[in-house]
């Protein structure tokens, strides 16, 4: 531990006098130019000049930086369908086990397989990013820029493949805006994958 | 007729007075947000009048402080934990009665003074009505039945008589300039021009005086620089049983007494509702020229000018309020009795060795 030095007070700053004119000399500096500001955003000028540090957040968001973690999506191929190939990497990795993925044989042999169910509990998630690390594929990003994750219901907070899907854009020659499973670019299934009812 | 005057007089000062505590609360949460880079209230709405900088927030208040259950703590005693808050608010309320908020006019014939009370020792009532308001503090923390309030209620008692002390001893430095005690006597004193130029206003007359009771007064106010009896962070503070509307009405003292604190500074140290240069007939400015006024305009202006300078006195006493840290008890009652006192009795002798020298 450094040894703290007490400094005494001059004989002049004992008299508080001064200090004191300084002290409020400085927070009423402060004071008029933002209440100045205020005032003129009342009447609608000074549109730029902030008059506090304050974001007003719902309606006014501060930028965010884009290393920072936030809600999950899975990203789309040429063809609009999922990239992911369902190696169960990030359900493997994720230590707070939001994940639940059930595969199904894609019909290209050269994809092998593609996520029939893709579920992400946000509500479970601690947003670690592990899975983003994990992924070979590039499927999953968690760079969507959305932050405030609530709902009234645990049902709220599932995230399905659908949803995740959709949080990425569609590649520019099919843009459609669908919500229609076939229109999000799924493939059809050749068979049901067992175990889809015991989630 | 005259009781005409005097209704219009006392709706006056009550209105006003409450007017003035109505825009400290605003003031309070506001001007502290402004002044810390922050936005403060800025939401409430009135039947869809725009916010405003946040002024309908006392409304909101308001309706909370009385609609929040009263609760009187099982063992407290249930008539002085009512009692209290009332007695507070009471003598805080009738100590602006000998305030002057403007001078001596002639109306419909009568010789008005504007303030409700003309009294001939106006000061030494202030004092007196300020001391009585202890009692609300200190019943306060007796009849909650509760350790931390009786200890704010204590420690109120205590930095009060400290302090009023260090006030009354000041004060004396006034009355050996003003040779009063009438408050309206000794604004219009102040109105007097030193070399023909200079207004006597206490300020110039009583530099030190006017450090000194300022202090005081911020210390008779119990607001944060010497929030001892509060204490939010240790003890809570005499209120600390206290719900709804009976806590909102120590609220209201504390701003009550900013108020007051800001009309007794003004009105001793600032020529109270004195404009320089303006006399009953208008502006004699020292360079010679005249500007002749009616009456009535001269009376508004004045009255003006008081109202204009207690909300500046609120505006610097707030600014304090929100800058400087709290004092610690035992700091308190060193710079009390150890500084300001002697600092105050220092006052009176160099202020009699001067009018001495002055008059020999």
């Amino acid at each position: 531990m450094p040894i703290k030095k007490v400094v005494e007070l001059s004989l002049w700053e004992r008299t508080y006098v001064p200090e004191v004119i300084k002290g409020i000399s400085l927070t009423a500096g402060h004071f008029f130019r933002n209440m100045a500001v205020h005032v003129a955003q009342l009447v609608g000028l000074a549109k730029d000049s902030r008059g506090s540090e304050t974001y007003q957040y719902p309606e006014e968001r501060r930028p965010l930086s884009p290393r920072l973690r936030t809600l999950h999506r899975l990203t789309r191929r040429e063809d609009g369908s999922p990239r992911c190939v369902a190696c169960m990497m990030c359900e493997t990795v994720c230590p707070a086990r939001c994940i639940y993925i059930v595969a199904g044989e894609h019909p290209n042999p050269q994809i092998e397989k593609y996520p029939v169910r893709f579920d992400i509990d946000v509500g479970l998630c601690i947003m670690c990013g592990y899975c983003v690390e994990a992924c070979p594929e590039d499927a999953i990003r968690m760079d969507t820029g959305i932050i405030d994750l609530s709902s009234y219901t645990r049902e709220g907070m599932m995230y399905d493949l659908k949803k995740l899907l959709q949080l990425s854009p569609m590649p520019a020659k099919t843009v459609k805006a669908s919500t229609k499973p076939e229109d999000l670019g799924l493939p059809a299934p050749l068979a049901t994958p067992g175990g889809e009812q015991e989630h | 007729m005259a009781y005409i005057i005097d209704f219009t007089i006392v709706t006056f000062v009550f209105t006003t007075v409450m007017g003035f505590m109505f825009l400290l609360t605003w003031m309070e949460r506001k001007q502290s947000a402004v002044m810390q880079d922050r936005i403060g209230a800025n939401r409430a709405r009135l039947f869809g009048l725009p916010p405003l900088l946040g002024l309908w927030h006392n409304v909101a208040d308001g309706i909370k402080m009385v609609l929040k259950e009263d609760f009187i703590p099982p063992h407290g005693n249930r008539f002085l934990h009512t009692l209290a808050p009332m007695i507070a608010l009471f003598f805080a309320l009738i100590s602006f009665a000998v305030i002057p908020f403007g001078g001596v006019y002639d109306i419909w014939g009568y010789r008005v003074s504007l303030q409700v009370l003309d009294l001939n020792v106006g000061l030494l009532y202030v004092f007196a009505v300020m001391s009585m308001g202890i009692y609300g503090f200190v019943l306060a923390g007796w009849a909650s039945a509760n350790n931390y309030a009786l200890l704010g209620g204590m420690r109120a008692s205590g930095q009060m008589i400290s302090y009023e002390i260090t006030m009354g001893a000041t004060v004396i430095g006034l009355l050996m300039c003003y040779e009063t005690l009438n408050l309206q006597e000794m604004t219009q004193a102040q109105g007097e021009l030193y070399g023909g130029w200079l207004p006597m206003w206490g300020v110039i007359l009583q530099p030190l005086g006017f450090i000194l009771f300022s202090t005081a007064a911020m210390a008779e106010t119990k607001r944060v620089p010497f929030d001892i009896p509060e204490g939010e962070s240790e003890i809570v503070g005499y209120f600390m049983e206290y719900s709804g509307m009976k806590f909102g009405m120590f609220w209201q003292t504390d701003f009550l007494e900013t108020v007051l604190a800001g009309c007794l500074i003004v009105t001793l140290f600032f020529g109270g509702w004195q404009v320089p240069f303006l006399t009953s007939d208008g502006f004699h400015f020292p360079w010679g020229t005249d500007w002749a006024l009616p009456a009535i305009v001269v009376m508004l202006m004045q009255v003006g000018a008081f109202l204009f300078k207690v909300l500046v006195a609120c505006f610097v006493l707030m600014l304090i309020r929100w800058t400087l840290p709290r004092f610690r008890w035992d700091q308190l009652m060193r710079l009390g009795w150890t500084m300001m006192l002697p600092l105050s009795i220092l006052n009176i002798i160099v202020t009699g060795l001067v009018i001495l020298l002055i008059r020999s």
